[in-house]
């Protein structure tokens, strides 16, 4: 009984750690294979268009209401203080160092991040894949390379695209209809708002941009031979990359402080 | 067999393979001669795709030698290895075409990622490959959009178009009904006698394969434990062959003589 506990135990842990020098692997194949001609323009910009353009509805959709949210509670928390005016300080500094790119990288797993996995997934089950091998092209290099390089390229895009509707949102609530004076939003945040901010929400969702591409397609190559396998997939992928998202993104938050 | 070596285009010496826990190849030694089809037959689930696999270098043996013209693939480096494929084309079970290009696209993938032929030679190829294979006027359509026999032509277009001198068939006429197996199986023995190529077919269609192919081999328990020409293979004296051809679809009611089974 002890013995069968501490050899599950075992043989979880060194699947565990089998898994992450996999992923590792992965990795830094792809990275290799990126830098290696020829260069997939065509499935690049395939790419962009997949994972940026066709999320922008949802970015700005979220990115509106989280805006407004914030506003609505920051002008309830500071007018106890009676700090009304710093509303947009505190909106604009909460969405462009926090909310901005965490939020606009999980909406970006849920959308395009499952939708990679299930791509590559089908292609893996369907034997595309392998095809691709019998051909001679590498599917790192046709497949996962341009999927992680557009989502490192359009993260940072998606993420400025969230943090400047998220500050109109909250200047929508705060000033046009709790009253907020125009003037303090927008000094009280050009005030309170420096580059290193800025910079950091950028480095943020672009290392989002990494984590999310990496694990979901990672995922979706390591597909099980069965559509059960490709569910588990996908799950295992948007549950994965979220939780790593916001992990890494208290470690980055701590050194960027 | 005793062959020489000039006419075997790829040998296998003690191919073992254990996957998932299980031992899937024991031991596999085959000689594929050159020119010829070849068909290896075997339970479902035996290893037979597995063993396929292999000789295009997709799975690496645990144990053993894969040598095509000689040259053993198992050590090669991933850029030779892609040199070696250069020789090769596979049609997969499910035909395995991209669902996100279109019959064209499919057929003309390798000529633009292989070759720097211009677009009009490449539409000139693709068009005449596609004619041969019955697809004339398909190129714009999308893999979805085509019936099971149409995709399995639109494969072998994509294998055929580079010219491969080997071609690997993964049971090409699994799912398929018996008139179109039949015909997709024409399909391939004409265009091998028309393009010379070197198939290699896994399938379980029996009788059928024995008047298509030339050599037959059978994969039994990990290990191959027949292997000769299509003619001789029919009056085996390996009781597991014999049982195995024995139960094929076609003797199930009544064979060929016109004998009742049971």
């Amino acid at each position: 009984m002890v013995t069968t506990t501490v050899a599950g135990v075992g043989r979880k842990t060194l699947w565990l750690v089998g898994e992450m020098g996999r992923m590792m692997v992965f990795l830094i194949s792809t990275v290799a294979w990126m830098a290696r001609p020829p260069f997939r323009v065509m499935q690049l910009l395939k790419q962009i268009h997949f994972i940026g353009f066709k999320s922008l509805f949802v970015i700005v959709l979220t990115g509106t209401f989280t805006g407004m949210v914030l506003g609505l509670q920051g002008y309830y928390s500071l007018r106890k203080f009676g700090a009304e005016a710093l509303l947009g300080s505190a909106v604009a500094l909460s969405i462009i160092r926090e909310l901005g790119p965490v939020l606009s990288a999980l909406m970006v797993t849920g959308r395009a991040g499952s939708a990679m996995t299930a791509e590559i997934g089908i292609m893996r089950i369907t034997e595309q894949i392998d095809a691709l091998d019998t051909m001679a092209v590498n599917p790192m290099q046709y497949l996962i390379a341009p999927k992680v390089l557009a989502s490192i390229i359009v993260m940072p895009m998606l993420c400025s695209i969230f943090d400047i509707i998220g500050i109109y949102g909250g200047y929508l609530v705060g000033v046009e209809l709790l009253g907020v004076s125009s003037g303090a939003y927008t000094s009280s945040m050009e005030s309170s708002v420096e580059w290193k901010d800025v910079y950091g929400g950028f480095l943020k969702a672009i290392s989002f941009g990494v984590i999310i591409s990496w694990v979901c397609t990672y995922k979706g190559y390591n597909t099980t031979m069965s559509a059960e396998g490709l569910g588990t997939a996908t799950t295992e992928a948007v549950v994965l990359s979220s939780v790593l998202i916001l992990i890494w993104d208290y470690f980055i938050t701590s050194v960027l402080m | 067999m005793g062959m020489e070596a000039s006419t075997l285009v790829i040998r296998l010496v003690g191919v073992e393979k254990t996957l998932g826990g299980q031992p899937v190849l024991q031991g596999v030694n085959l000689e594929i001669p050159r020119g010829k089809v070849t068909t290896i037959i075997g339970k479902s689930g035996g290893g037979k795709s597995v063993l396929l696999k292999h000789m295009i270098g997709l799975l690496k043996p645990d144990r053993g030698q894969v040598l095509v013209d000689g040259t053993d693939i198992t050590r090669l480096s991933a850029h030779d290895l892609n040199e070696v494929r250069k020789k090769f084309a596979m049609l997969f079970q499910g035909a395995a075409l991209f669902d996100s290009l279109t019959v064209f696209e499919n057929v003309a993938f390798p000529l633009r990622e292989k070759t720097r032929l211009k677009e009009t030679e490449i539409e000139r190829k693709v068009n005449e490959i596609l004619e041969a294979v019955g697809l004339t006027d398909m190129g714009h359509k999308f893999p979805a959009e085509l019936s099971g026999g149409m995709r399995k032509r639109a494969g072998l277009a994509r294998a055929l178009v580079m010219g491969p001198e080997i071609i690997l068939f993964d049971e090409p006429t699994t799912g398929l009904d018996p008139l179109l197996a039949r015909t997709i199986h024409d399909l391939i023995i004409e265009t091998q006698r028309r393009f010379g190529f070197t198939a290699i077919m896994v399938s379980h269609e029996i009788p059928e394969i024995f008047g298509i192919s030339d050599y037959v081999a059978m994969l039994l328990d990990g290990v191959i434990v027949e292997m000769t020409t299509s003619e001789q293979f029919q009056h085996t004296r390996h009781p597991g062959v014999k049982e195995f051809i024995n139960v094929g679809p076609g003797r199930r009611l009544g064979n060929r003589q016109g004998e009742p089974v049971i």
